[in-house]
């Protein structure tokens, strides 16, 4: 008597599952109208072909739960996507959430791209105490909060900054480059300074010498006292930081002034733009830039091309950067789901927290997925691309290069 | 510190400081002869630019081909909005005139917006590619063009002035309104011819930078700033305080720059236009 009152309380507060749930409720929350709007729908597309092909029957493509028809752990449970839009608005982001979990009853939420937007949404769901995956917001201070709710399957901005040093240390090993000298040239706004305070410290850690530290006021009339200060400093490599309207500006004056580093490593942003790459034709080729993902990532992992095939088929378009950790996202939450058995949102916390996805299992170019402590995925990583014929390529990790990196930078007047 | 490397700098810093100039030659005649400033014109600087590339992106005409064309298309431009707009507003309280250049402002980057799209674009293939290298010392000859192109236009304006006739009726008009119509000047005609040489220049202005500079809607915020500190500096209506003045910012913005830190290179122009106008509030070459 006593104890089927205790079940009913425990049912009415919700702490007990319903037995045989058919479905499984996952709320996705991106920036579906507004100015990312075109970003916020690639994301949706992405998420909800990951749960269709869990849902469907199909294997071909061959990722683990993919084409099971439902999740195995739960007698076949179909992932039902419930999305939300938060405009790139924070408030919105945190009250979409609370809707979400108070009304649509998620199992687990995942999104929301923007940081801003990530850092709100994430909080309203650490406070109802529901599994939060983050796929794509790359601020450090997401996963620096001490939340226990919280997973981040992207790698972060400190991350991507230890990379350039990997790729060096790694270009050293197979090509005997020596690197020693580095200039580091930003933008003096928060992405660039940011940036050049990570790159000052790997550098130190590594044993690099900083030898110029440039930071300039962006959209300005001219970089020339910033390059001249550049060239003066005598660097083997720049590391930059700019957004589009200052990267072709230093471009240009790198070729007026006659300065040519060895190697110039961009921190994506306006080096990653396909406006750069026309404006600057062959000038800009050779320009390597850090990236979190690349189509022709193919050549060395064959699911990229299926899974792209699929996403063509549907939509039209290839994956990128966005949409490939989008889907990766949904994934990693069916995969706690399935090993959880359960949408109790503690179980699944559990899960999470153990899990342990093998990189050949995944489209992107990471060793793994496996959270720690932070909640942040520790086996992520990003890829080097450099520009070559007018196009970005994969040249590291070596492992998935589709080419060969081109080094030292040749000059300008032999292209 | 080597003597070539400062040389260097300063020649750098001088080739921009012409180009500043020419934005503000058409600034400063424009506040001259009637007293408004237009927040708009950088704007004039960018349609410039736009003429240019589009000239380049549908017919392959190099922007210094299209020049003249585009000189006299902004000259056209800058007539049509004294008389559609500013002719409304001549004897109007100063913030209405400031509120209507500054929509105007707004209205055309939002609309070259739309039409044209927020991307950057360039011109990305010009007969000006290239490099001019002496002693040591080596320049974008895009760049090197542009300043000589735009000490001609300056120098072109500075003799138009001061030698023709209708150059003397609107210095004239500039000196005193109604004098000059007395006199049998039609004020009107010297407005709009104002308004013409001064969108003129920017056009100017812009077609030049346009071979190497990128072209976005917002590009005249990034050299309106520069312009009204050479008006200022140079003197309120004065093309020859706006031209030295130009060159001085140029040399002191990029040299500052390079010697001190390139973050703090506005910080140096500013402090150059605070103590001017402290020492002398007329400007360099204005007439107290």
């Amino acid at each position: 008597m006593k104890a089927s009152r205790l079940a009913l309380l425990a049912t009415a507060l919700g702490l007990v599952a319903p037995a045989a749930a058919q479905e499984i409720v996952l709320g996705v929350i991106y920036p579906l109208t507004g100015p990312a709007a075109s970003t916020g729908i690639e994301l949706k597309n992405a998420a909800q072909l990951a749960a269709d092909l869990i849902n469907g029957t199909d294997r071909s493509v061959g990722l683990p739960l993919a084409g099971a028809g439902g999740i195995p752990g739960l007698k076949g449970a179909k992932l039902k996507l419930v999305f939300a839009d938060h405009q790139g608005n924070p408030q919105v982001g945190a009250s979409e959430a609370e809707r979400l979990i108070t009304q649509e009853k998620v199992a687990a939420l995942q999104g929301a791209y923007f940081s801003s937007v990530t850092a709100t949404a994430s909080q309203t769901a650490e406070r109802y105490g529901v599994p939060f995956l983050n796929a794509d917001s790359s601020s450090v201070a997401l996963t620096n909060r001490g939340f226990k709710w919280f997973f981040r399957t992207t790698p972060h901005d400190e991350l991507f900054a230890q990379n350039a040093f990997q790729f060096l240390k790694d270009l050293e090993k197979k090509k005997g480059v020596k690197v020693k000298r580095i200039a580091i040239f930003a933008e003096n706004t928060e992405f660039g300074t940011g940036a050049a305070k990570l790159q000052e410290k790997y550098a130190k850690e590594n044993g690099y010498e900083i030898v110029g530290k440039v930071l300039y006021p962006p959209k300005g009339t001219q970089l020339t006292s910033e390059v001249q200060k550049l060239k003066a400093s005598n660097p083997d490599i720049v590391m930059q930081s700019s957004y589009l309207g200052d990267a072709i500006l230093s471009m240009k004056t790198y070729k007026d002034l006659g300065f040519l580093p060895t190697g110039l490593l961009a921190n994506d942003a306006g080096f990653n733009d396909s406006e750069f790459l026309k404006t600057m034709g062959k000038d800009g080729d050779y320009v390597i830039s850090r990236e979190v993902w690349a189509l022709d990532l193919a050549a060395q992992k064959p699911v990229v091309a299926r899974a792209n095939a699929l996403l063509q088929a549907r939509h039209g378009v290839n994956f990128n950067g966005n949409s490939a950790r989008a889907f990766t996202g949904i994934f990693a939450l069916a995969d706690a789901i399935n090993r959880a058995g359960s949408t109790r949102p503690e179980d699944i916390r559990k899960a999470l927290r153990a899990t342990d996805i093998p990189g050949d299992q995944l489209i992107m170019p990471w060793s793994g997925i496996q959270f720690d402590e932070t909640g942040q995925n520790r086996k992520g990583a990003g890829i080097i691309v450099q520009v070559q014929g007018g196009k970005y390529v994969t040249v590291w990790p070596f492992t998935l290069a589709s080419k060969d990196v081109v080094w030292p930078l040749p000059a300008f007047e032999k292209r | 510190m080597t003597g070539q490397l400062l040389l260097q700098t300063v020649l750098s810093g001088l080739l921009v400081g012409l180009v500043y100039a020419l934005v503000a030659v058409g600034l400063t005649i424009i506040f001259g002869v009637m007293d408004i400033v237009n927040f708009a014109h950088g704007e004039f600087l960018m349609v410039g630019m736009y003429a240019s590339f589009w000239g380049f992106a549908l017919w392959k005409l190099d922007p210094l081909f299209t020049l003249p064309l585009t000189a006299l298309a902004l000259f056209a431009l800058g007539a049509a909005v004294y008389r559609l707009v500013i002719r409304r507003i001549t004897d109007a309280p100063m913030l209405s005139q400031i509120f209507t250049t500054f929509g105007l402002m707004i209205l055309a980057r939002g609309l070259a917006q739309y039409l044209w799209k927020p991307d950057f674009r360039s011109v990305d293939r010009t007969i000006v590619a290239g490099k001019v290298a002496f002693a040591g010392l080596q320049f974008g000859l895009p760049q090197v063009v542009a300043a000589g192109g735009a000490v001609a236009t300056t120098g072109a304006v500075w003799w138009f002035l001061r030698s023709t006739r209708l150059g003397a009726a609107l210095e004239a008009t500039a000196a005193d309104k109604e004098a000059a119509a007395l006199m049998g000047i039609d004020a009107q005609k010297m407005f709009a011819l104002a308004w013409g040489i001064g969108a003129g220049c920017a056009g100017v202005a812009g077609a030049l930078l346009s071979t190497y500079y990128p072209i976005f809607p917002e590009v005249g915020a990034n050299f309106i700033l520069m312009a009204f500190v050479l008006v200022a500096l140079g003197g309120f209506g004065s093309v020859t305080g706006a031209f030295w003045a130009g060159i001085l910012v140029g040399v002191v913005e990029v040299v500052g720059g390079f010697l001190w830190d390139p973050a703090y290179k506005l910080v140096l122009v500013l402090a150059l236009y605070l103590l001017v106008v402290w020492l002398r509030p007329q400007g360099l070459l204005g007439k107290a």
